[in-house]
């Protein structure tokens, strides 16, 4: 559905973008992940057609991005970074403006207001110049506007930014219905976003794709060091030489202790399974385990690894 | 075409949601009536010339007021960027924005029609320079927002769009002034006549409505128009 191959743009001295490449299958939620400034807002410039790309070349729903932007742009629903809207004008003549340009069939006008009123909860703002609308709700007529011609293809750009905790999960729900029928992007630097809601991630950062793929893979590839908590009911420096003895420990740390208790911090090279050697050696001593934990590694470390040099 | 009227119509209901048309009208319909009849008594005359030789002073401040907003606006709230992804063409939303406001403007000068009634009830002024002046305003007035509109493409801070719109439309209205022409070279005083924007309303207040007027204000627009979507044009450098 989203094809781009090589994607470069520069202002004046610095690249903003360079040499970015990925493709969308349609019906794919992807998550547009980087820190602030790495690019994903001009890329999603470009896609969306309200700037050109210095090179490379790209297709949405099969029309080339430059040269037949029109046709794309009919076929996308974007809402920019924090969701620009008309402040002088009320809700539905913002909503009628938008069906208008959209060519969406006069008959239906009414039909697809009222839809996007009902989605995206906007019934007791109607009579409300959009001005006046706290940023939650503003976010929401942002994404009415979106979606109101049926768009298959949605851009978001941090379509949660800015929202409360109640509001973050209603709008990450809308999306996830959404994606169902759609292919979406949309960009975030918030991590649970996209485990909550992306099939798939591009991780950008200093303009360069540096991960794609979907969260599992990445949390895989990331081949860090694995991390084992445990807690025993036995004296720290007996549970300590009993636990060095295990075959591929790095690593073997205090980390709390209490008169009974004490729990531990194991290190183990990359993604090793070592559950039941640390069982048997407790076991072994006739020791109480009484916490068995491994850590995996997380989405936040794997952006942390590829984000910071 | 749709979608300049979908624009227009946008931008026209804008002028009136917020308190802007209501005092730019207010504001113009006063102080024109009031430069008005300051002088019309003292001419003892009953003829509109006194409003119209007016014009393109109140035109000075008036229009780049009207324009500074157009763009400067949409640049500061980030608007620019949903109405320019939408699937419209730019020459398209320009047009649209320039008919709005030339529709705003229209509108505003002829309410000045009392002046008119009460000329006629004071005297025997002549029909053909009243529809000339008019005509003549509104083509200037025409030339003027696309010059301020072009202002407003260039910068998000809407002070700095009506300075540059008023500097602008000044230069190319003095640039006809016999005072400015006796400072030039003889070689270049016909080329600078024929470019300044009076001169050409001077002819059409006469109730002489001469083609070569109409193309210059036509060509004054165009001109200005085309330099407005280039500079749109250029959202993708900077």
């Amino acid at each position: 559905m989203i094809n781009v191959k090589g994607l470069t743009k520069r202002f004046g001295n610095t690249v903003a973008v360079r040499d970015v490449t990925f493709s969308v299958p349609a019906g794919q939620v992807l998550g547009f992940l980087g820190p602030n400034g790495a690019g994903k807002s001009t890329t999603m410039r470009i896609l969306t057609g309200y700037i050109t790309a210095d090179d490379g070349e790209g297709s949405i729903a099969g029309f080339d991005i430059f040269s037949q932007s029109l046709e794309v742009r009919k076929r996308i629903g974007y809402l920019p970074e924090s969701a620009p809207l008309y402040l002088d004008m009320d809700v539905p003549d913002f909503l009628k403006f938008v069906v208008t340009v959209r060519k969406v069939p006069k008959d239906r006008h009414r039909e697809a207001i009222n839809r996007m009123i009902d989605l995206c909860g906007l019934k007791n703002v109607m009579h409300k110049k959009i001005g006046e609308l706290s940023k939650g709700y503003r976010q929401r007529v942002g994404l009415a506007q979106t979606m109101i011609h049926d768009p298959d293809i949605l851009v978001l750009d941090e379509p949660t930014s800015g929202l409360d905790p109640n509001q973050i999960v209603e709008i990450r729900d809308l999306i996830k219905e959404i994606g169902k029928q759609k292919t979406v992007i949309l960009s975030t630097h918030i991590l649970q976003e996209v485990t909550a809601t992306c099939d798939r991630i591009v991780i950008i950062n200093e303009g360069r794709l540096v991960a794609d793929g979907t969260p599992q893979d990445l949390t895989a590839q990331s081949s860090g060091d694995t991390l084992y908590w445990v807690t025993i009911k036995a004296r720290p420096d007996d549970i300590r030489s009993q636990l060095s003895l295990i075959p591929g420990v790095l690593d073997v740390r205090l980390h709390a202790e209490s008169p009974d208790r004490s729990r531990f911090g194991l290190k183990f090279r990359s993604q090793q399974q070592v559950e039941e050697q640390i069982f048997n050696a407790v076991t072994q001593k006739g020791w109480v385990l009484t916490e068995l934990y491994r850590e995996t590694a997380s989405l936040e470390d794997v952006f942390a690894r590829l984000t910071t040099n | 075409m749709r979608d300049i009227i979908a624009i227009m119509k946008k931008e026209f209901r804008s002028y009136f949601d917020s308190p802007i048309a209501y005092i730019f009208t207010s504001v113009f319909l006063v102080l024109s009536g009031w430069l008005f009849y300051k002088n019309f008594f003292l001419a003892n005359y009953a003829s509109l010339r006194i409003l119209f030789d007016l014009m393109p002073w109140l035109f000075l401040f008036f229009v780049p007021a009207v324009t500074m907003r157009l763009w400067s606006e949409e640049k500061k709230l980030g608007t620019m960027e949903l109405l320019m992804t939408l699937p419209l063409k730019d020459s398209d939303v320009v047009l649209g924005k320039f008919l709005a406001s030339f529709l705003f403007l229209s509108i505003t000068t002829l309410l000045t029609f009392p002046l008119v009634i009460s000329t006629f009830a004071l005297g025997n002024p002549d029909f053909g320079p009243i529809i000339g002046g008019y005509l003549g305003a509104i083509l200037m007035g025409g030339a003027y927002l696309s010059i301020g509109m072009f202002a407003s493409s260039l910068t998000e801070n809407q002070i700095i769009s009506f300075i540059l719109g008023v500097v602008l439309c000044f230069t190319l209205l003095i640039i006809g002034e016999n005072f400015v022409l006796s400072t030039m070279p003889l070689s270049i005083v016909p080329l600078l006549q024929y470019l300044s924007l009076g001169a050409h309303f001077d002819s059409i207040g006469r109730g002489v409505i001469d083609t070569r007027d109409l193309i210059y204000y036509l060509s004054v627009i165009s001109f200005f128009l085309f330099l407005n979507t280039r500079s749109l044009a250029s959202r993708s450098w900077r």
